[in-house]
This record gives structure tokens, C-alpha cells and sequence, in this order.
């Protein structure tokens, strides 16, 4: 049900989608990692992206943000194109501006979380709006401070990462991402790193995001998370969109031979 | 124990602090420039300039300070284009001969000491920053080089410390610090042990009072390394 209004909410917008890619190649020497994959998200969609490993997902993940430079293909951000030109083995940037520009909109969740060690908690989050954005250092950190409260670290905002535990360290991530006030949000196995018992916190901050009509990218190996929250369930196989589909569908079973085979794979698991 | 002899060769002694301070402070910052430039050029895309600063590394590392000082001060004097040009009125003089070599090698040293630090920074957190914006100037000034500096400080206290007891072998082209007053009071007095044990309860001081300083500096730069 909570999927069905979004994609109402994704269908009014449909003329611009937040992210689409057009026959976006990634190879590593003679690797190919990404084998041509048109792929669009609108603004409001939640779009899990599943697959084995080796699949190509993070890849294809980190060719949205420009943290992996493709080969060949045509990235959109909110409907600009990210100015690419061509280089030795992949793509290069052509306009460092523009990418600075369009990343501040698209902020990453990691799996390793990658909290800048040498700051707080607070400071972690207030450094990219500062001097980034160059917002108001007082309004950042009103903001930030909502956003820590949310995700349940407000009173750990003066903690060094390394303080934290794997989750609250991931929840803090979060909330560096969301200071930012980003247009969309990209997951990258965002609790694959992290200890069995420390999932549920992440997912629940993850789920409440969803629900808020968040537009949101997630890789990840969570299959019950994706099943529930995701709008829309984007399957690579060596490099390929094998399915693609709402969960309802795909989960159901018949439609991809290949999606039932991972799945019942991760059942059995 | 004679303790009036101890006293009266701590005084003097002293009085050849300032100048070992002095060539131990302007070598360590002229070097430590040295160093970031070496450095830069190590990492640099294009190749003669890293071939330079590899060999800087190299030949300053590879040889005896002690050397370094002979060739500065004795040698560079053979070179008579060398001692025409604006630069022997700096050249003849021990003391600039002794801050050019202490600052030539530890600038050897430390390019290292950066160089590592700076590759020790964690990827991905050279990565979020990307992520979120970041790029140039920003990102080495607000992520990569304070990361680095808690990387590489303890190791670059060591290295300050090495030199602080290098500044020592300036007393050999006739510079009066701390061990050439030694040298002099040993001349004139043959009291080796009693001059050598205040000389170096004087290094010892010194280097106690920097690690300290440095330990210092660790501990507040490295509050995330405190569990809370």
C-alpha cells in the first residue's frame, strides 16, 4: 500500500526523473563490469538494487555520484546531464563545478559508514553544509541537531566516531546525509558491515525515511527490507538489469527465473 | 662530586643553548618546507619532477649528516664559479652551512614521514568527503591533511628529536653550541666525564620537554582514540 502512493507520487513527476542513466558501460581492463543499463529513478521512488556479488550493483551505485567514472553512457541528474568527456579507459569529469554541484543532492550512505574520524559526531555532520553549501553555521546546526535527535544521537553529537558502535556509527552516516538536504539518497550495502544485532536499528531509520516519500537508492542483501519498502526492485546479473519490477511482482515468483533462483539462494542461506 | 665544577659547566654550557636552538628551530621549519615541497613532488603527475624529489630522498637519506656538513662547508668552497656568486656570503659562513645541511636531510626524512601519512589517510573517508562535494583545495585542507597530521605527528616527534641532537655535530665546522662549548671546556679543563654527563643531561632535557609537548598535542588532536 505505502508503495502504491508513491509511485502516484512518482508518476506526477514523470517528465523528469531524478537520476537516469542511458547505456552507462563500466569496465576495469578487461572487465566489464557494467554492460549497458538504462536505468531511471523518479523522484519519490524507493529503488532497491539487488544482486549477486560481482553483479555490478555498487558499481552501478557509484557511477551515479561520479565515485566510479563509467566507461561509456549518458548519466542525468534531475534531469542535467553530467558533463563527461572522453578519457584513456573510462570517462572523464569535464566539470568538476558541476559534479560538486549535483553530489551535495545526491548524498551516499557507505558501508564502511567512512565518518571523518578526526571530527565529532556534530562536526561530522555540520562540514558539508558549512563549507560545501556555505550555509549559516547557527541554522546547520539547529538541523543537525534535529537530524541527530531523529536518528537517536543527539546525545551523543560530541562522540568521536570511533566511540560509537558499527550502528550508531551507520546512524550517524545517515544523518550526515540527510543534513545535507539531499534530493536523493544512495545506499550502498548499508548494513553489511555491520553486526547481526545492529541491523534493525539502521533499517528502521532507513524505513522511516521511506516513508516520508524519500527518493532513495539502496544496494543491499537485505531481502525482507527490499521486499517491504522498496517501490521497485532493480535485479543486475553480470552487468545486465536481469528484472526489474515492483517487489510485489518479483517477490511473487514466475516472473524471472533468475530473481527466484538468487532468492530461494538467500532463503536457504 | 664536585659540584661547584657541574654548576659552573652548566653555565656555560648554557650560554651555547640559544644557538643550538636556533639551528635546531630553523632547520626543522626550513626543512619541514622542504619536506611538503619534496613531497608534493613526489606525488606529482609528471615524471621529471618526481625523479628529483626521489633523488633528493635518496641522496639525503643515503648519506652521513655528517658528510652532508663536510661537503657543504669544506667542499662547496673548491668551487670557484660558487664562491663568485651572490650565495658565498651565506656558504662561508658555519652557520647557514650547518642549518643548510640539518634542513637539506630532515627535509629528506619528513617528505617521507608526509608522504606516508598522507597515503595512510583511510580511502573511504577520502571518499565521503567526494561524496558530499568536496573536491581540490577543500578536501585536502579539511579531511586529508588533518587526518594525515594525526597520522604522521608521532612519527614526525621522532624525527624533531633526532634533530634537536643532530644540531651536535655543527660544533664540528667551529659552531659554539652546546657541544662545541663541550669541546672547549674539555681543552682546557681535560674533565671529559663531568662536561659530557651535564652536556647531554642538557639534550636530554630538551628532547624530554618536545616529547612531552608532542605527547601533549597526540592526545588532543587524537580525542577520538579516547573511549568517552
Amino acid at each position: 500500500m505505502a508503495s502504491s502512493s508513491r509511485l502516484a507520487i512518482a508518476d506526477t513527476t514523470e517528465a523528469i526523473p531524478a537520476i537516469s542513466t542511458a547505456d552507462l558501460h563500466k569496465h576495469y581492463g578487461g572487465l566489464e563490469v557494467l554492460k549497458g543499463i538504462d536505468f531511471h529513478a523518479n523522484d519519490g521512488e524507493v529503488v532497491a538494487i539487488l544482486g549477486a556479488s560481482g553483479s555490478g550493483k555498487s558499481t552501478f551505485l557509484r557511477c551515479l555520484n561520479l565515485l566510479e567514472l563509467p566507461s561509456a553512457g549518458r548519466l542525468h541528474i534531475f534531469g542535467e546531464e553530467v558533463k563527461l568527456r572522453p578519457g584513456d579507459a573510462n570517462l572523464r569529469i569535464a566539470d568538476r563545478k558541476q559534479i560538486d554541484r549535483l553530489r551535495t543532492q545526491v548524498a551516499m550512505v557507505f558501508q564502511n559508514f567512512c565518518l571523518w574520524s578526526h571530527m565529532s559526531v556534530l562536526d561530522n555532520l555540520m562540514e558539508a553544509p558549512v563549507h560545501v553549501q556555505r550555509r549559516g553555521r547557527a541554522e546547520v546546526r539547529d538541523e543537525a541537531e534535529t537530524v541527530l535527535k531523529r536518528v537517536g544521537l543527539l546525545e551523543r553529537a560530541n562522540a568521536y566516531p570511533a566511540q560509537l558502535s558499527g550502528g550508531q556509527q551507520q546512524r550517524a552516516a545517515i544523518a550526515r546525509a540527510l543534513v545535507m538536504k539531499p534530493r536523493v539518497l544512495l545506499f550502498d550495502e548499508p548494513t553489511s558491515a555491520l553486526d547481526p544485532e545492529l541491523v534493525g536499528e539502521v533499517l528502521k531509520v532507513m524505513r522511516d525515511l521511506a516513508a516520508e516519500g524519500r527518493t532513495m537508492l539502496i544496494v543491499t542483501h537485505e531481502m525482507a527490507f527490499a521486499r517491504d519498502v522498496s517501490s521497485r526492485i532493480l535485479f543486475l546479473e553480470k552487468g545486465r538489469i536481469e528484472a526489474e519490477g515492483s517487489p510485489q511482482q518479483l517477490f511473487g515468483g514466475g516472473v524471472n527465473e533468475r530473481f527466484d533462483q538468487f532468492i530461494s539462494r538467500f532463503s536457504q542461506g | 662530586m664536585d659540584w661547584p665544577f657541574l654548576l659552573d659547566v652548566f653555565h656555560q654550557l648554557l650560554s651555547g643553548l640559544p644557538l643550538t636552538l636556533q639551528l635546531a628551530a630553523l632547520s626543522l621549519s626550513v626543512g619541514f618546507v622542504l619536506a611538503v615541497l619534496v613531497a608534493a613532488a613526489v606525488g606529482s603527475p609528471f615524471p621529471p619532477l618526481r625523479w628529483v624529489a626521489r633523488a633528493h630522498v635518496e641522496l639525503f637519506r643515503g648519506t652521513p649528516l655528517l658528510v652532508q656538513i663536510f661537503l657543504i662547508y669544506y667542499g662547496l668552497g673548491q668551487i670557484t664559479p660558487l664562491r663568485q656568486s651572490f650565495l658565498w656570503p651565506f656558504l662561508r659562513e658555519p652557520y647557514w652551512c650547518a642549518i643548510l645541511a640539518l634542513a637539506l636531510n630532515t627535509s629528506a626524512y619528513t617528505a617521507e614521514i608526509i608522504r606516508g601519512a598522507v597515503q595512510a589517510v583511510p580511502a573511504g573517508e577520502v571518499e565521503a568527503a567526494r561524496a558530499c562535494g568536496m573536491s581540490g583545495f577543500m578536501l585536502r585542507r579539511r579531511i586529508i591533511w588533518p587526518i594525515a597530521l594525526r597520522q604522521g605527528l608521532p612519527v614526525y616527534g621522532s624525527e624533531a628529536i633526532l634533530m634537536i641532537k643532530a644540531t651536535s655535530l655543527a660544533s664540528i665546522i667551529t659552531l659554539t653550541e652546546v657541544t662545541g662549548i663541550a669541546y672547549k671546556l674539555i681543552s682546557s679543563t681535560y674533565r671529559v666525564l663531568e662536561i659530557f654527563v651535564v652536556t647531554g643531561a642538557i639534550y636530554l632535557t630538551l628532547t624530554f620537554l618536545l616529547s612531552s609537548a608532542l605527547s601533549l598535542a597526540e592526545r588532543r588532536l587524537h580525542a577520538h582514540h579516547k573511549p568517552s
